[in-house]
């Protein structure tokens, strides 16, 4: 078996409401997959359907070849670390972990010393008598995965575990955990509406909404190559511009903006000549003061206000029609000179904007 | 700063006031009596008489016994009905409904508990509406008398006490995390684990309070024991009545009630440590 995890057509329906809607996806061994959206999208639904807290509407989960429907979840090769992480503050940092192995009536012996090598595996030696409440956050986070861990489970399930961490501890714990998953080697499914969190750690994405799947690919094919808006706009950061397509030549099209500018950009699946599109276009794309503006897209923005973030840092543009873009603003102290209301030359490569037919909006 | 200090006693005032005068004096005046005795003239003396009688005359204390201990199967046969009643309420039934349940339990206790048992009474006795319908349904062929024993004195002491268990469980069992529940569901916990080691251990207070407060009643309970149990269940609170009332000796009735506050407070306590609590951690 190649795939840890196969779901095919699954979709769950609650009333009138479709949660998740005809999904396939195949997770390989060991590997890092991560499902990315927005809140509601349908992806907390999807994880405990893979659990088994929730009966599918129609479709499978197979898991290592074997079908789950009707399988309880204290039976399924799956563990979930959960959102607030769900330690038993009745039971010691050991007595959690063993937790499991208890329930498969492993003999204590075996269960102290499998508990005392977990812990030491995710960096808490000697920490098992401790109790829940003096644990850290980020420790509590590592105990709840060595908790599922432990059984060795065919698939490891996480619900959001960094969401409740405040920033400076979630940029660590995104870096140990893809360290820990390359150790163990367990394969991890992870769901998060924070899109750094999925392009960081995961081997594969698949970025959902309204639940479905716009698109499964790496972090780069996702960042690089969107497949839809949708997943141009939440997946990092994108200027947008609405207009409509004024020449088209196979993969290459002229965009005329609303705001009067003519673009030269790629296409992404059918268009024509007067079509209304969308263009996306990275901050980082974008050029300030341009030395070579052969073949590129050269246009004027004034300068709204400096957005400092050290090595993130970014400008808040106005082109003459009053459509704000960021512009990535390179820490080289090249541009130390540019200050709120001065007015620069912007220019972009055709290949980095991509335009899509113009769609309805939908919330991201 | 003084102003408050005088407002707070003010306040308070009340509250002492109806302490001091209904609830400590006339305990006071209780112990005063239990006490007191005649010696062979007939003089009122001081001694420990009263006292001993509980001990010396078994049918005194066997009656002590047997009352702790139906006590205790009440608070068990609450507790084991309560825990899933409960667990209903305060995790599966949804909003609406949860609070349409608890109205259903409080309902009864709109009507006083004397009413109550004579509703209870009509339904069960000889001639009562069971007993009617069975006949008809031809399940028997004579009437049984299902009144005046002790199973159904203790269901009746159950049914009273029912909601006394329920009401601090449910307010337990709201601040449990479900996600604990499917995180040991998840962890491979079949639902009996699941109870023993996640949702008792968290009721813990709750179970503790409940027990104490149905423990109690139970034991102080007058009215249902002496109605549903009949002549041959003899409950302790029927020994005080009768000393009190029937034999007039107020000294020997006050001593009963000093015992029966004394060894339930024994009780309870050996219940909390064998349970590992304190009062204060109950209580809160």
């Amino acid at each position: 078996m190649d795939n840890d995890l196969s779901v095919r057509n699954l979709t769950k329906k609650f009333g009138d409401f479709t949660a998740v809607d005809n999904v396939s996806f195949d997770v390989p061994n060991g590997s890092f997959f991560s499902i990315l959206g927005p809140s509601g999208c349908g992806k907390t639904t999807m994880l405990r359907m893979v659990a088994g807290f929730e009966e599918p509407s129609s479709g499978s989960i197979e898991i290592r070849g074997r079908d789950m429907l009707g399988v309880e979840p204290n039976k399924r090769p799956v563990n979930l670390v959960f959102q607030h992480l769900a330690l038993f503050p009745m039971m010691t940092v050991a007595e959690n972990i063993a937790f499991g192995l208890k329930r498969r009536k492993m003999a204590a012996g075996e269960t102290a010393k499998r508990t005392e090598t977990m812990l030491e595996r995710v960096g808490l030696p000697g920490y098992g008598a401790k109790r829940i409440d003096q644990l850290s956050g980020g420790q509590k986070q590592r105990v709840a995965i060595a908790r599922c861990l432990v059984l060795e489970p065919s698939v490891l399930l996480l619900d959001e575990p960094l969401g409740a961490l405040d920033l400076k501890l979630r940029e660590q714990m995104k870096v140990e955990l893809k360290k820990l998953q390359a150790k163990v080697g367990t394969t991890f499914i992870y769901i998060t509406h924070d899109q750094s969190e999925a392009l960081v750690m995961s081997d594969r994405v698949a970025v959902m909404n309204r639940g479905r799947y716009e698109q499964v690919g790496t972090p780069q094919e996702l960042y690089n190559e969107p497949a839809t808006p949708f997943v141009a706009r939440f997946v990092g950061e994108n200027n947008a511009w609405a207009g409509s397509v004024s020449e088209c030549d196979g993969k290459e099209v002229v965009i005329r903006t609303d705001g009067g500018f003519h673009f030269r950009c790629r296409a992404k699946g059918a268009l024509r000549n007067g079509d209304r599109a969308d263009l996306y276009l990275r901050p980082e794309a974008m050029r300030i003061n341009p030395r070579e503006t052969e073949g590129q897209n050269v246009f004027e923005v004034t300068v709204k206000t400096i957005l400092f973030d050290g090595a993130n840092s970014r400008l808040l543009t106005v082109t003459p029609d009053e459509q704000e873009l960021l512009v990535t603003l390179p820490q080289n102290r090249k541009f130390d000179h540019i200050a709120p209301g001065d007015g620069i030359t912007v220019g972009w490569h055709p290949e980095a904007g991509i335009c899509f037919a113009e769609q309805e909006r939908e919330g991201a | 700063m003084k102003g408050s200090r005088i407002v707070f006693w003010l306040f308070l005032a009340p509250v002492l006031v109806w302490l001091l005068l209904l609830i400590v004096l006339p305990h006071m005046d209780l112990l005063i009596m239990s006490f007191r005795g005649e010696n062979d003239y007939g003089d009122p003396v001081w001694t420990l008489q009263n006292y001993w009688n509980f001990f010396r005359e078994p049918i005194y204390w066997l009656t002590f016994v047997r009352t702790a201990l139906y006590s205790v199967i009440t608070t068990a046969l609450t507790l084991v009905i309560g825990l899933p009643v409960s667990f209903h309420i305060a995790k599966i039934a949804r909003h609406k409904l949860q609070s349409t349940l608890s109205l259903l339990l409080l309902l009864p206790f709109w009507v006083s508990e004397l009413v109550r048992i004579y509703g209870w009474m009509i339904l069960l006795r000889e001639s009562g509406v069971l007993n009617f319908f069975m006949l008809k349904l031809g399940i028997i062929k004579t009437p049984i008398e299902m009144l005046y024993n002790d199973a159904t004195m203790i269901m009746g002491l159950v049914y009273t006490s029912m909601l006394f268990m329920v009401v601090p469980l449910i307010s337990v069992m709201e601040s449990l995390d479900d996600s604990l529940i499917e995180a040991a569901y998840d962890l491979g916990a079949s639902r009996l684990v699941i109870w023993w080691d996640i949702i008792i251990p968290h009721c813990k207070p709750g179970i503790s309070s409940g027990c104490i407060v149905v423990f109690m009643l139970a034991l102080g309970n007058y009215l249902t024991p002496n109605l549903m149990g009949g002549k041959n269940s003899l409950w302790f609170t029927e020994q005080i009545y009768n000393q009190f009332i029937a034999s007039f000796n107020w000294s020997q009735g006050s001593a009963f009630g000093f015992l029966l506050l004394l060894l339930s407070s024994l009780i309870i306590w050996v219940g909390l440590k064998l349970s590992r609590q304190k009062l204060g951690e109950v209580a809160s």
